[in-house]
């Protein structure tokens, strides 16, 4: 009878700890992959892209939101709104879109747009449940847009796992992001081709467990 | 480049602090600060550098380097560490380099060492 009450108990208190709709935050700097890996997760799970994934940095200027995302992965069963973010840089400069082959007055609008971007983003962070950190695992990972990123969901709690993006490229260096964070699950995968995506899903469990 | 040592900046509350130092880096001026900002701190200094960025300020290039700290996850033990450390020093230890991104070219940062590449142009 007491075994009832407890499992009783512990099963109304489950209710109200479970969060009927997680969310999950891609963060990242620009051109690390975060809305291609958006795409394969919205692919995969709901067979619908995201939004545009592009070699030209701040494609994603607004923060772009698929709700109800339901992952499967060793029986179990797993849903949540995935929140893609603008990428957050300290500097952006409208030449470099020139530089891409638009015109000033585009180019100058894009940056405008991208500096709001970055601003929604850092707004945003306080909004995440789970956050995945997506690196370039080409670059250096002691980049201070990484570190302040990471610094910040340390500082709120928010479950990090960080993803070395792009290891279908032969500078890519996980150890040297696992050197860098060494108190957080880093995985390499490559979202564009889906290396070790199924090792993502199941560490997506493991984050908001 | 101008030196801003920990005392000119403890006094002031984190908004003015951010202030005062884009105020230094606006005037093409690049800032070695003595200690570091908190998380919140750089996240708010990267939304305060947004708001200004125009086809003139490109924005800011910055990088801390602090040998005793790594970032790590707030465990109790963590918590506790930290608020020891920083009753006895603040901010202080450490060291901040913050410019404006059209002088700066490039900050390489690993575990030991803090590189400055500067540009040989002025946007």
């Amino acid at each position: 009878m007491i075994q009832k009450f407890k499992d009783f108990f512990f099963s109304i208190l489950s209710i109200f700890n479970q969060k009927k709709h997680i969310k999950l935050g891609i963060y990242g700097p620009p051109n690390g992959g975060k809305t291609t890996l958006a795409n394969r997760i919205c692919q995969d799970w709901l067979g619908e892209a995201m939004g545009e994934a592009s070699s030209i940095a701040h494609e994603t200027r607004e923060i772009q939101q698929k709700e109800k995302v339901q992952v499967e992965s060793n029986g179990k069963k797993l849903s949540f709104n995935l929140i893609d973010t603008p990428g957050i840089a300290t500097k952006i400069d409208y030449e470099d879109f020139i530089k891409k082959g638009m015109k000033k007055k585009e180019a100058q609008g894009r940056a405008k747009e991208a500096t709001k971007g970055v601003i929604e983003a850092i707004k945003w962070l306080d909004n995440m449940d789970a956050v995945l950190v997506v690196l370039d695992s080409t670059k250096n990972p002691y980049d201070q847009v990484n570190i302040t990123i990471i610094g910040n969901l340390a500082a709120r709690d928010i479950p990090v796992l960080i993803l070395g993006n792009k290891t279908d490229l032969k500078r890519s260096n996980l150890k040297k992001i696992e050197a860098a964070f060494p108190q957080y699950p880093v995985l390499g995968v490559s979202a564009e081709y889906g290396d070790n995506i199924e090792d993502f899903y199941k560490e997506i469990f493991k984050l908001v467990k | 480049m101008q030196y801003v040592p920990y005392e000119e900046l403890s006094y002031l509350d984190s908004d003015k602090r951010i202030q005062k130092l884009l105020k230094i880096v606006k005037q093409n001026k690049v800032v070695l600060m003595e200690g570091t900002l908190s998380s919140q701190e750089e996240a708010d200094l990267i939304e305060a550098t947004m708001e200004i960025v125009d086809s003139k300020f490109k924005g800011v290039e910055i990088s801390a380097f602090n040998p005793m700290e790594k970032v790590t996850k707030k465990t109790p033990q963590d918590q506790l560490k930290k608020i020891f450390i920083n009753l006895i020093w603040g901010r202080r230890r450490g060291l901040t380099v913050i410019g404006p991104a059209n002088i700066i070219k490039d900050i390489r940062r690993d575990p030991k060492s803090i590189q400055l590449f500067l540009s040989n142009r002025r946007k």
